[in-house]
């Protein structure tokens, strides 16, 4: 039982939280020792590889291979030369392989969770109850427009563009890998898709349900392997390209394709706001915060890294979400009881460092509830500022970790302004009880996401993508499929 | 000797409603005439325009939006003739004010036609709408000069976006013309701002300013792979079109889509 101690006049403070650790079995699991490349529906034996580890613990997972450009073109050969079958398929047919993926990875979802965190570092209620649940859904969800394609673009005779190449990060792997395929083969399109350099394995385990669902040959390739394998997969003659990372990798993929006419589209990064109104129900509102921030220790694309609190609540909003934060419970990814695990990478944690770094000397105040962290393996504590200046590099940069900047507004109109005044636009948060205010908010932020009174809430049928430089292009929901379409202006 | 020395006409900049000359000074004979060569300052000039005029123009109703595009075709309509001898005839003429008229049309359903309402799980009603991406550039082709302007200009605008435009640069004189048509229609100063010159001297700054949310490169030709790489600097969408086509989805390509959780309850 949790010991709980009375302060007077202020909420009760949980004191200490104590736990029985409850770590998920890995034995679900089995990791080969090596992977290859996944062409054809074959592994083919790579020339380079590299380890990939656990950021938990720094253990080594497995050796998997570094794809060359030569591997990288082969593979999208075979997928051109599987492409033709494939297009050629009944939509009623293609939907039925979509709902045989969509349904192994119901059956297998606990294995797939498993490896998830184990080689990204969530925490497996996130990989067990968002990650995988959302990845069959969007399977399921797209299997159905396979045949329906008319249907969602009248008149405009839909057709496939040809071959995908898809480069995917490492904050959900194999959820992104849902958002990039399942369309992708919807539409007709075969496949050439790279996961991200840190998370390839729930992307190797895939090829298993891709050969267990009978999927023809060729139409799914995996190739592994760092930026210069994305990079070869981008000059590779594929007929478009689908990304999702950082905004500088985005706009040098831009450059490398200014001319190529081949269509693209980018899912980048963000620094969103999330505004809370003084009439918004408080505790609500901090879950909801914690949520927006903490969420995948905050490697997420449209996390609500920016806290817009109105002046008049400031103080009891920060109060209570550092006295909620002292209840996360930091390590183990496997865990079930975790609430924020490993950061994913060295070089990401370096990152976050060197921003935090950056907050303090700039002059904002950091908090950071006591919790201790594992010896080995990527940890960083759930971190607040306050005292934040717009010009500050927490409040304009992307940090991708575990870290929070709280600025103040007093009216709606300047929550507006400084909620925009940011070179992203990927999303946003709103938190009042008035329903037309949060119309009025959510028609002046520019930002392709709005939530309301909730926060980093996805489904399948619920378009997702950025304004400005988060990107272009949208991903779920019928919108979802005109980028791998022609003929309905999928690169608009 | 005439009885009458005609009037001849100084052809000029059209930016932020108003007609100036290029600040530079200079200008540059094309179709027999002497026409303002715009400059670096005027294309940031022109952007400045555009950036104030557009949410006024996007807050405008579609129904009004509609209204002022027809507009512009009852007054080109009025200046048919002058058009056709400036342009490639009666015919571009009379296609491009047809456009016009298609498109004003649009201004209305855009919302029923390219937004959803979305089935998601969860207390939320969740709905995608379609927004102005902000402030488009326009490289316009050469050939046709009236009607492949028209043609690029017209869904940008219906959208609610604010536009730079580079006019011909063979035959900016129906440009010219149109900017004349517009100021005396009921689009808002700075919604549409057209500048003549050389393409290649103004193309790259319109690309790379940072203050653009897309180009349409259309007429850009040669320049189209240095305008691409040019606009990677702030992610600005891209688009090549044709300079004679019509379809919703011209309108679409200068478009975002805004997804709302709106939450339901008691």
């Amino acid at each position: 039982m949790a010991e709980v101690e009375k302060r007077r006049g202020s909420a009760p403070v949980p004191h200490e939280w104590t736990y029985a650790p409850a770590p998920e079995s890995r034995e679900i699991v089995s990791i080969h020792e090596r992977y290859g490349l996944f062409v054809g529906g074959e592994w083919l034996e790579p020339t380079e590889t590299y380890t990939t580890l656990s950021p938990a613990s720094e253990e080594p997972l497995a050796t998997v291979a570094q794809a060359t450009p030569t591997e990288v073109r082969h593979a999208v050969a075979v997928a051109r030369e599987a492409f033709a079958d494939w297009s050629a398929l009944p939509g009623s047919e293609r939907a039925k392989y979509l709902f045989r993926i969509a349904r192994i990875l119901q059956e297998r979802s606990r294995e797939f969770a498993v490896l998830e965190s184990l080689n990204g570092g969530k925490p497996i209620k996130e990989s067990r109850d968002v990650d995988l649940p959302l990845a069959a859904a969007h399977f399921f969800y797209y299997a159905g427009w396979a045949d329906k394609l008319e249907y969602a673009f009248p008149n405009r005779k839909p057709r496939p563009l040809g071959v995908a190449g898809q480069i995917i990060p490492w904050n959900f792997p194999l959820l992104m890998l849902a958002w990039k395929i399942a369309p992708a083969l919807a539409a007709g399109n075969t496949v050439v898709l790279k996961p991200a350099e840190t998370t390839p394995l729930t992307a190797l385990l895939f090829c298993d349900v891709v050969r267990q669902a009978e999927l023809p040959p060729g139409v799914v390739n995996i190739v592994t392997g760092d930026g210069s394998t994305g990079a070869a997969l981008v000059d590779a003659p594929v007929d478009k390209i689908a990304f999702t990372g950082s905004t500088d990798v985005g706009k040098a993929i831009l450059s490398r394709l200014a001319g190529s006419g081949k269509k693209l589209t980018l899912e980048l990064g963000g620094k969103a706001a999330n505004i809370v109104f003084d009439d918004a129900a408080i505790d609500q509102a901090v879950e909801g915060i914690v949520n927006g921030i903490y969420f995948n220790q905050g490697h997420v694309c449209c996390a609500g890294s920016r806290l817009f609190v109105q002046e008049s609540v400031a103080e009891p909003v920060v109060d209570k979400l550092k006295r909620r934060m002292a209840t996360l419970r930091v390590g183990d990814p496997l865990d079930k009881n975790t609430d924020v695990g490993a950061i994913n990478s060295k070089a990401q944690l370096e990152k976050i460092e060197e921003l935090v770094a950056a907050g303090r000397d700039e002059g904002a105040e950091i908090y950071q509830p006591p919790c201790r962290l594992p010896e080995r393996g990527y940890w960083f504590a759930p971190t607040v500022f306050t005292k934040v200046a717009q010009s500050y590099r927490i409040a304009q940069e992307e940090i991708f970790g575990p870290v929070l900047s709280v600025l103040t507004f007093r009216t709606p109109d300047e929550a507006v302004e400084k909620a925009n005044n940011t070179p992203y636009g990927l999303s946003a948060g709103v938190w009042t009880e008035k329903g037309s205010r949060i119309l009025w908010m959510a028609e002046r932020l520019r930002a392709g996401v709005v939530w309301a009174n909730t926060y980093n809430r996805f489904d399948p049928a619920s378009p997702f993508g950025g304004y400005k430089e988060s990107g272009f292009g949208r991903e779920g929901g019928l919108h979802g499929l005109a980028p791998y379409l022609d003929g309905n202006g999928g690169d608009a | 000797m005439p009885d009458r020395l005609p009037i001849k006409k100084t052809y000029k900049l059209f930016v932020g409603g108003a007609f100036p000359r290029s600040e530079s000074g200079r200008t540059y004979e094309a179709q027999g005439q002497n026409v303002a060569r715009a400059s670096r300052k005027d294309v940031r000039d022109a952007v400045v325009a555009a950036r104030a005029a557009q949410p006024k123009w996007a807050g405008a109703t579609a129904y009004n939006r509609g209204q002022v595009l027809y507009r512009i075709a009852e007054m080109m309509e009025a200046r048919a003739a002058e058009f056709a001898e400036l342009a490639g005839g009666r015919d571009e003429v009379e296609r491009a004010i047809d456009r016009w008229v298609w498109y004003a049309g649009f201004a209305d359903k855009l919302a029923q036609v390219l937004g959803s309402s979305n089935p998601v799980a969860g207390p939320y009603f969740n709905f995608t709408v379609p927004e102005p991406t902000g402030v488009v550039a326009i490289v316009a082709p050469d050939e046709p000069p009236l009607l492949g302007l028209v043609t690029r200009l017209a869904p940008a605008l219906v959208g609610g976006n604010a536009v730079v435009a580079l006019a011909s640069e063979t035959s900016p004189l129906a440009a010219i013309e149109l900017a004349e048509a517009l100021a005396t229609s009921d689009v808002p100063a700075g919604a549409v701002n057209l500048l003549t010159g050389f393409r290649a001297e103004l193309a790259p700054w319109l690309a790379s300013h940072m203050d653009v949310n897309a180009i349409d490169v259309t007429g850009a030709d040669g320049l189209r792979a240095d305008l691409e790489r040019a606009a990677a600097d702030n992610v600005k969408r891209v688009v090549a079109g044709s300079p004679d086509s019509q379809s919703l989805y011209e309108i679409s390509a200068f478009l975002e889509l805004k997804t709302v959780w709106h939450p339901i309850g008691m």
